[in-house]
């Protein structure tokens, strides 16, 4: 039970990156993304949780050895924020490459082959 | 590389990767097993040095304010990066035309939809606004406020009224608010130098823990982030859907 | 120093301005406060350099959280002389792209202005910053104001796609770092690097920390693009517009560079102590795959920015194994390589972009015999050819020697020839591009490959212009004499040598940031030897017989014996195929790339 949460985390960050190698869908793609980023989500709270501690809000919980750690909460909220504006770039991205292209699969995308 | 090849190598590279990972991560405490001494020392010093009592708040917006300068710009930025890739070139249409857009009401609302969405509105703009000021005492802040601030005018938006929801949040209203919003929180950092001699430091007064004007900088922080994020957000939506009734009006 | 962190604050803050006003700024506005800033950034800079030279660098605790107990709590900016001289250098060359910018868009409004400051507040923040978190901050910064800024253009099909592969492949970079970042809080409870080198002490590296090692190297290598994690960036830089290209090409990769060279003196040094025999050859056999790779790859282009990214992978080679020998004489040599490097590129960037302006075209044989009209463009062009290729005795040629002499103290005595090569290979591209805008050498093709991406799309609807504003070479033209000059002014090179000396000084970096206390071992520096000319002579003289072999070497072809020529036309035409743009085998490459580090890493390393 205890490696469980960081299983996962290995899981999606390499399922995520197949879901990208295998997409034909620009999409599905930015999805996968988001699948790998998750995966980040998962190692950084697995890290600072302590057996049932408490949100590290002091308002209504006082002893401070019941609570998880905050640092790595600031730094999954860092993460979400970036997920969700590199997210939005890609589908801005992806909305022009079905214009220029006619296509959302990657296959399609060929300005650039060598 | 044809579509076999890419999965084969994948195949054999994920597998090695996914060893990799799982190698390094038995090297973990194990789970809820975890003694770092930076959050021990954050739950020690919030209450008492900041009068700040949610902690995640008081490493956002003050000890580690300078990471939180970089998010709120990596926000601004990509979405002063969709405005420039959704921008409409020579030849595509300028503006959705008025009726359309209005019958082309994309969830097409009964009249129930309609005025419970719109009842909405001022119910998630009061939550939004509260959430953003509360952000040191109980769990939120300006990034999780100004999200649902956001939210308000996609109120009209489902309840079938594109327009309307714009006339709520004017495009240059809300790219003002996005930009101020950014603006004012790189000054707060530079007001720090100004007022206390150093970056982001604190020089406001410190209140009583758990009131509503308390933890110095962090509600201020917090007002300019919940104005950049809720900003932010809405200028990204309307760019995005004025690109949907862009790709409806050249079909027709 | 209370002008520690405004390199950072100032542009950002101009930024967001921009965009407030930016329905109502003119345009000339606009290039006056970016350029203004920039240029602010520039002196700011350099007075952290001239304050952290001669042995003081100091850490600066934005929010006033100092150590206490001598752990750190907030945020510091640990500023010396390498860190801040990298900054200085990124802010010249983002004010010389946006002097470039006046005349080279037609039509621009404050957003690209916006952006640039953006990503000149991020890179300057990256190059300063102490904290490991920090800095995987404004990686992402610099990310996100890079990808958008690539598919600028976005009526072409090219930087569509550009975009998207880049933004993909730095993405996944990104996440791999987030992970080493998240496995060493939770070995160390630290963010700050200082912080987590002294909890990790000597203690011998276990898998944990081997994979966060790698993690964070492959991360980081991402921006770097080292071989097979390098795909994105001949996309990206081919597509962008010039003055985008120079900061990418410039300064971007480099800094991936920067960070793998920081990480491992803070962090790794000490942990890996007993095993930098071995750790040293897995970087160099990247390195040298790399090196070898894009010096292949660049000379076989016709597409001009194409050619000119792939030379920098080329170069990037050389920077992975300078920064591989894991030494100061090494890292010394990477950073004078690295400004050399960077102004040449930036130049022959500018100067296709100057090409592109007045042709619409970047191809080579669609330039053909065009240079005639534009002299001094050529001469330019010929000049960094001959600066790509080391030639004594501009910067370039010091860093290289400063490189060779590392590689033979490291016991890598063959790691010089592959300098040699890629010098020879990048080198060569330039000149012979020259020798073709010239009219040199036969008009037409031997394949088809790549022309029409180097056109401009609308190129048959507008005609060429007839005029090159004097601006657009001038800013190149400053800027290669700079790459000549730089390394021969006294005591600049040896001054980089003491500076790498401290940056790579383990035990002491942890104590001037953690308490203050400034102690270095004495650093030495070093002479060039003779055999260093006769590399770079035989580098240049070979650059020059590789482009007289690219304009006139068709006939040749004919006598050459099937057999032997076959090979070679096999083995790059399937290199070349590689290069697909799907973002899909990119992805692939790059999962192997990950695992390849972490592999080696775990079997040879523990």
């Amino acid at each position: 039970m205890s490696f469980l949460p960081f299983a996962v985390a290995a899981w999606l960050f390499v399922i995520g990156l197949y879901g990208i190698v295998s997409s034909n869908n620009l999409v599905r793609t930015i999805i996968s993304l988001t699948v790998v980023q998750s995966s980040t989500y998962l190692v950084l709270l697995g890290v600072g949780y302590v057996s049932g501690g408490k949100g590290a809000i002091f308002a209504d919980i006082t002893q401070v050895s019941k609570a998880v750690d905050p640092v790595v909460q600031v730094l999954v909220l860092t993460d979400i924020v970036i997920e969700a504006t590199v997210t939005g770039l890609l589908l801005a991205l992806a909305v022009q490459a079905h214009k220029r292209f006619g296509s959302l699969d990657p296959h399609d995308l060929r300005a650039l082959r060598d | 590389m044809s579509r076999r090849a890419r999965l084969a190598l994948f195949a054999l590279a994920g597998g090695g990767l996914a060893a990799v990972l799982v190698i390094g991560f038995t090297g973990l405490p194990d789970f809820g097993a975890y003694h770092g001494v930076y959050g021990r020392i954050i739950d020690g010093i919030g209450v008492t040095l900041r009068h700040g009592t949610d902690l995640i708040t008081l490493l956002n917006f003050d000890v580690r304010a300078f990471d939180t300068l970089g998010e709120e710009f990596i926000l601004f930025a990509s979405v002063l990066g969709i405005v420039l890739i959704l921008r409409q070139l020579r030849g595509e249409r300028q503006e959705p035309h008025k009726e359309e857009a209005e019958e082309h009401s994309f969830a097409r609302a009964s009249a129930a939809l309609r005025t419970l969405a719109l009842g909405l509105v001022p119910a998630i703009v009061a939550i939004g606004v509260y959430i953003v000021v509360h952000g040191q005492i109980t769990p939120g802040g300006g990034f999780q406020g100004g999200v649902i601030l956001a939210a308000a005018p996609l109120g009209a938006f489902l309840a079938g009224r594109y327009l309307s929801m714009k006339a709520i949040a004017p495009h240059l209203l809300i790219e003002w608010g996005d930009a101020i919003g950014a603006a004012g929180y790189a000054l707060l950092g530079l007001s720090g130098l100004v007022f206390a001699g150093i970056f982001l430091r604190n020089y406001i007064p410190l209140g009583t823990p758990g009131h509503l004007l308390s933890g110095g900088q962090l509600d201020v922080a917090s007002v300019f982030v919940g104005l950049e994020v809720s900003g932010a957000f809405l200028v990204a939506w309307t760019q995005f859907l004025d690109q949907a009734m862009l790709v409806r009006g050249g079909q027709q | 120093m209370h002008i520690a962190a405004l390199p950072v604050f100032i542009p950002l803050l101009a930024a967001a301005m921009l965009v407030a006003f930016r329905h109502w700024a003119p345009r000339v506005l606009n290039d006056a406060v970016a350029t203004g800033v920039g240029a602010a950034v520039v002196v700011l800079c350099a007075l952290l350099l001239a304050h952290t030279a001669h042995g003081r660098p100091f850490a600066y605790w934005m929010g006033g959280w100092r150590p206490s107990h001598s752990v750190a709590i907030g945020i510091s900016l640990s500023i010396d002389p390498i860190g801040a001289g990298l900054a200085t250098y990124m802010a010249v060359l983002v004010t010389a792209a946006l002097i470039y910018s006046w005349r080279y868009f037609d039509a621009v409004d404050g957003l690209y202005h916006a952006l640039m400051l953006v990503f000149l507040a991020a890179m300057a923040g990256f190059s300063l910053t102490g904290d490991l978190f920090n800095l995987a901050v404004f990686f992402e910064l610099m990310g996100a104001v890079a990808y958008a800024l690539t598919a600028y253009k976005i009526e072409e099909k090219g930087p569509i796609q550009g975009g998207i592969n880049f933004a993909i492949s730095n993405s996944v970079g990104a996440y791999a770092i987030f992970t080493g970042i998240a496995l060493l809080y939770a070995r160390t409870g630290a963010l700050n690097m200082a912080q987590i080198g002294a909890t990790l002490g000597h203690h011998h590296a276990d898998p944990l920390v081997l994979v966060a090692m790698s993690l964070l190297f492959i991360g980081f290598l991402t921006k770097a693009a080292a071989v097979p994690v390098h795909f994105w960036l001949a996309d990206a830089h081919a597509v962008a517009p010039a003055p985008v290209s120079v900061l990418f090409s410039g300064v971007m990769v480099e800094l991936g560079i920067y960070a793998v060279a920081r990480l491992y003196w803070t962090i790794f040094a000490g942990p890996l102590g007993p095993h930098v025999e071995e750790l040293r050859a897995i970087l160099i056999a990247f390195g040298t795959l790399t090196a070898l790779w894009g010096a292949v790859m660049c000379f076989s282009q016709r597409h001009l920015k194409r050619l000119l990214a792939f030379s920098t992978i080329s170069h990037v080679g050389m920077f992975v194994c300078g920064i591989g020998l894991l030494s100061a004489k090494g890292l010394a040599g990477v950073a004078v390589y690295v400004i050399g490097h960077g102004f040449t590129k930036a130049a022959l960037f500018m100067l296709s972009g100057v090409l592109l302006h007045r042709f619409r075209t970047i191809d080579e044989f669609d330039l053909h015999g065009k240079g005639r009209e534009l002299p001094w463009a050529v001469v330019l062009f010929a000049v960094g050819g001959l600066l790509l290729s080391a030639i004594p005795v501009a910067t370039l040629f010091f860093g290289k020697s400063l490189l060779d002499g590392a590689a033979l103290d490291g016991g890598y005595p063959w790691l010089p020839a592959i300098f040699v090569i890629s010098s020879m290979f990048t080198g060569g591209a330039v000149l012979r591009v020259s020798g073709r805008l010239l009219g040199w050498g036969p008009s037409q093709p031997a394949d088809e490959r790549q022309a029409a991406a180097a056109r401009e799309e609308e190129a048959e609807e507008e005609a060429p212009r007839e005029y090159t504003p004097p601006l657009m070479l001038l800013v190149p033209a400053v800027l290669l004499l700079g790459a000549i000059v730089i390394g021969l002014i006294p005591g600049a090179v040896p001054g980089i040598e003491i500076a790498a000396g401290h940056f790579h000084d383990h035990t002491a970096y942890i104590n001037w940031v953690l308490h203050g206390h400034v102690h270095f071992a004495p650093a030495s520096t070093s002479h060039v030897e003779g055999f260093d000319y006769a590399y770079a002579g035989g580098a240049t003289l070979g650059a020059i017989a590789l482009a007289a072999l690219g304009l006139f070497g068709r006939p040749l072809k004919r006598h050459l014996p099937h057999l032997l020529l076959q090979p070679v036309v096999v083995a790059v035409g399937g290199l070349r195929e590689l290069h697909s743009g799907h973002i899909g085998d990119y992805i692939a490459w790059w999962t192997a790339g990950a695992a390849a580090l972490g592999g080696a890493s775990l079997i040879f390393l523990r």
